[in-house]
């Protein structure tokens, strides 16, 4: 159960990131899904993703709605706030927070009922609004704490536990993102960890709206044979297309690229993310020809995954920058800078004598 | 010949029928205005359709030397603009009254009525050989009616010129036409009749000191002087006014000159449910947020409203209440949301609600309502109407004191963070069920985990019954502490009578007048006007020491007087009901009406249908 709280005994010689804290610090309360859940894998990559940034677990603020994956916010980073709200509606609890605070890390964790059926309408909404957090999507095709029913990212053809089959299109989450403007577009898997941290870390510095479609597999209601969205057959499914390198500023590029394979791109702080491509043809700076290729070798039946899709201009259509917003939090702005005072009012009433 | 009407300076009441759409609201504003400005207290009331263009509206004034604020019900001066309303309009009139009307086509059968005067005036006429433009022209009627009714009613012409100049700051052009259309119409009347009418105007002493202002408007100014920073909404109407007034006043007085940067967030949402939303994650992130809507959006909102409850996240929501159910009239209004707003989402739910009861006191209960929900660390609701929110009202001048500072509430920073052995979420260190929250990145020690799934006093989650519980009672606990910062209820027992009236919000102008009529009557009664929930002990007092109670209040349901027999001990035999529900803002005659035919059957006057009374 989570209030069961995890040994804080650490080991001396763990290793610490710059800020003095071990992987230990980034973690949160036992979770409680089923041994074996893809999200599990995912919490562990977040919590191996935030430590290798360093970030300030306080300032790391970690947002959910309703199911399974909403859950695993309370499964890592115990030192950061978290919200756990209403089916389908973290974004608009992450769009609120974010206008009071555009200082902290925003990461919200969603499941494919939550952003895809009762959420759809603020998934979309928080691409428009180019909201600067990292979205991550804990994908599995299924309905798991009201126990199997489908969701609607399940394949036309995928059968379900009981043996059902499933007649409905999919709504694909990675290309309806890139239709509305997101501006970071990964698709990973959880069991391809080596993949997934260096996105989660470049979606977190990312100044924009991010999203990662993670296929996660359920291991209770959909890891049978028949399911597309079982562990056996994501591996047989699933295309490397690019692979995204975060590199922080103060290091050093130590992985060898071949000339032409690479395409750094330059995070607003000066970090940089390097794009190894898997597939020369491939152009993640590309909307329309990315798109294209992703719709082309899903009906082949193969999932590109990396980061499909990056703008290296994010910045230009967020929230923020729209609104003109100050750089110092909302919330922190003194109350005597936002009162206009007695003769502001004067001023204000004078067209109504 | 029809009656000669008695002289009634200063009191009376008009109505002008016209088209949506054709520019009529700028020649109301600027009678009533005009007068307003004559020193002589006024009314305005907007009968306005659900549509753009093309479908009849109406606009009243009252001129009220004694400053009443609610209608009269009874019109001595129709200007009759829409020849599709022309039956219904003619029939308003008071006998001994007037009608004025577009004689470019003369309607002499359908405008005939022998008590009273009906004056044509070729409007048309004159506007089509004074001005060039179709839409020109029909805009120019409008004004060139007011310029009429300046030569009728002896308004002070240089009133008129002054406010033109105002509005028109930026295109003096429009100020010489529209004063043109202004003379047309003011000399036609001086030349064809005889000016002044026996219901005229003359200078008074009474608006100083007084602004004429929306109660949409004065509440968004609440909000910039509460310090709210984030503004989330969905536009719907009768709120969205509020929305634009917030807007307009935090683009000249929150964008910081030196760097133009806006220090307020103005987020259009994409429906009501991610309003409220915006606004709950605003305000668990520490800054002061709000939206503002109406009851279809109420209705949407419910989850959310669960959540903040049962969370404690503080949200300000202001409800423009209008007619329900559904869709219903949106651009009536009613109090309809009364019980909704009260327990608004499933489970044990309720909440803080405030009733303002005009502009001024939209004013200052949007202040107080970003100081309640952060101290209580809870939504709470505003519930204005459609009247009070769109309506241009004469209320005292607003007032600021300058050594107001927002109550943060239970708020901890980091220096009393790091003071603490460990920080809970939910324990209620000081009794009054009012627990410590932390906001995100202050400091590692301070973080807790927000959830609306049970938990406990620690904010982990839970299945424990006893624990569940626990966080529910206390919950009750903060309930009854919230009485302590609500503002109590407006007592008038100076007839020290055993029958009282009842009521919330916007009935007040109305029912304080009804008082006065009915005390010439010789029916003296006492008054209260409820400003909270949940009710202050002063409600528990008045209820019990009065043997009779009307409940005046606009619903078909009698909602008010529903949640005071639910959370009161009053005996519901002595409430009885007084429901005004047509749509219209509920007029002075309606209670007098009610309670006369309650107290004394006999005297009962003649009935009016709610729809005209």
């Amino acid at each position: 159960m989570t209030f069961i709280a995890k040994p804080k005994v650490q080991h001396p010689s763990l290793p610490k990131n710059a800020l003095g804290f071990t992987r230990r610090d980034y973690e949160g309360a036992l979770s409680t899904l089923c041994a074996g859940c893809g999200h599990d894998s995912i919490t562990a990559a977040i919590v191996e993703a935030s430590w290798g940034l360093d970030i300030e677990p306080q300032n790391m603020v970690k947002l959910s709605g309703i199911g399974c994956s909403s859950k695993t916010t309370a499964y890592f980073v115990s030192g950061g706030h978290g919200f756990n709200s209403v089916h389908g509606r973290m974004p608009s609890i992450a769009m609120g927070a974010n206008a009071a605070n555009r200082q902290l890390s925003y990461i919200g964790v969603s499941g494919d009922g939550d952003t895809l059926s009762i959420g759809l309408g603020q998934f979309c909404h928080a691409i428009r609004r180019n909201l600067n957090m990292l979205y991550i999507i804990e994908n599995n095709g299924v309905y798991g704490l009201t126990k199997g029913q489908f969701s609607a990212s399940a394949d036309v053809g995928t059968k379900a536990k009981k043996g059902e089959t499933n007649f409905q299109p999919p709504i694909d989450p990675v290309l309806l993102a890139m239709t509305l403007g997101a501006t970071f577009v990964a698709r990973s898997f959880s069991g391809d960890k080596q993949q997934l941290v260096p996105l989660i870390q470049a979606g977190l510095m990312h100044q924009g709206f991010a999203l990662i479609d993670v296929l996660s597999p359920c291991v209770t209601f959909n890891d049978h044979e028949g399911s597309t969205k079982s562990y056996a057959y994501t591996r047989e499914h699933y295309e490397p297309a690019v692979h995204a390198d975060f590199v922080p500023l103060e290091r050093e590029i130590s992985v060898d690229y071949k000339e032409g394979e690479t395409v750094p791109v330059v995070m607003h702080d000066g970090s940089r993310i390097v794009l190894r491509k898997l597939d020369a043809a491939y152009d993640p700076t590309n909307r329309t020809s990315a798109a294209a290729q992703i719709q082309e070798r899903m009906k082949a039946g193969e999932y590109l995954t990396g980061l499909l899709y990056v703008d290296v201009e994010p910045q230009k259509g967020a929230f923020h920058f729209v609104n003109n917003t100050p750089d110092e939090p909302l919330n922190s702005i003194p109350y005597e800078a936002l009162s206009p005072g007695s003769q502001g009012l004067k001023k204000a009433l004078a067209r109504y004598r | 010949m029809p009656p000669v009407s008695p002289a009634r300076v200063n009191d009376f009441s008009i109505k002008i029928a016209t088209v949506n759409g054709t520019g009529s609201a700028s020649a109301n504003t600027l009678l009533m205005k005009s007068i307003f400005r004559s020193g002589i207290p006024v009314m305005g009331k907007n009968y306005f359709p659900s549509n753009i263009q093309g479908l009849p509206t109406w606009y009243e004034i009252r001129v009220t030397r004694d400053g009443h604020v609610a209608r009269s019900g009874k019109i001595e001066l129709m200007v009759a603009m829409n020849p599709e309303t022309y039956a219904r309009d003619v029939k308003e009139v008071e006998p001994g009254g007037y009608l004025l009307y577009d004689s470019t086509w003369p309607r002499p059968a359908l405008l005939k009525r022998e008590d009273i005067t009906v004056l044509g005036v070729p409007l048309a006429q004159l506007c089509n050989e004074n001005f060039n433009g179709v839409r020109t022209r029909i805009l120019m009627k409008n004004i060139c009616y007011a310029g009429v009714l300046a030569a009728l009613l002896d308004l002070d012409l240089e009133h008129i010129r002054t406010l033109l100049a105002e509005t028109y700051a930026k295109k003096p052009q429009l100020v010489e036409s529209n004063m043109k259309a202004i003379q047309l119409g003011y000399d036609h009347a001086r030349t064809h009749f005889q000016c002044p009418l026996p219901l005229r105007v003359e200078k008074m002493d009474r608006t100083a000191g007084h602004i004429m202002i929306d109660g949409n408007t004065a509440a968004a100014l609440g909000c910039i002087f509460a310090g709210a920073t984030v503004a989330a909404w969905y536009p719907i109407t009768p709120s969205t006014s509020l929305m634009d007034a917030f807007k307009m006043f935090a683009d000249r007085m929150r964008v910081d000159p030196a760097t133009g940067r806006k220090n307020f967030a103005f987020i259009q949402a994409e429906d009501e449910l991610a309003a409220i939303g915006m606004v709950i994650g605003a305000m668990w992130n520490g800054a002061r947020a709000f939206t503002a809507t109406s009851g279809p959006g109420i209705s949407l909102m419910n989850e959310f409203l669960g959540l903040a409850y049962y969370a404690e996240v503080p949200a300000v929501i202001f409800d423009i209440q209008r007619v329900g159910p559904s869709t219903g009239m949106p651009t009536r209004t009613q109090q309809g949301d009364i019980m909704l707003c009260a327990y608004a989402s499933h489970g044990d739910t309720r909440h803080v609600c405030l009733y303002p009861s005009d502009p001024e006191e939209c004013f200052y209960m949007a202040v107080q309502a970003f100081d309640l929900a952060e101290r209580l660390q809870t939504p709470v609701m505003v519930l204005s109407d459609l009247d009070i929110g769109m309506n241009d009202w004469m209320c005292r001048d607003l007032k600021w004191d300058d050594s107001y500072r927002p109550d943060r509430g239970k708020l901890l920073g980091k220096e009393e963070v790091l003071k603490l052995e460990k920080f809970y979420r939910f324990i209620d260190k000081d009794g009054d069920g009012i627990t410590y929250r932390t906001l995100p990145g202050v400091h590692p020690k301070a973080s807790y985990f927000t959830r609306g799934s049970g938990h406990n006093q620690y904010g982990a989650y839970t299945e424990d019954s006893a624990d569940y519980q626990a966080v529910l009672d206390r919950l009750m606990k903060k309930w009854a502490s919230a009485r302590r910062y609500l503002p109590r209820a407006v007592i008038d027992a100076t007839a020290g009578s055993q029958v009282g009236i009842v009521s919330v919000g916007s009935g007040d102008g109305a029912i304080r007048e009804a008082m006065d009529v009915l005390r010439e009557r010789g029916v003296a009664l006492d008054y209260m006007r409820i400003r909270a929930f949940p009710f202050t002990e002063d409600v528990e007092k008045f209820l019990a020491a009065h043997e009779l109670l009307f409940v005046v209040e606009q619903n078909r349901d009698a909602q008010l007087r529903s949640l005071l027999t639910l959370e009161t001990a009053v005996d519901k035999s002595k409430l009885r009901s007084l429901l005004h529900y047509s749509g219209l803002s509920i007029s002075s005659s309606f209670i007098v009406e009610g309670v006369l035919a309650e107290l004394a059957p006999g005297e009962r006057a003649q009935p009016t249908g709610a729809a005209h009374g």
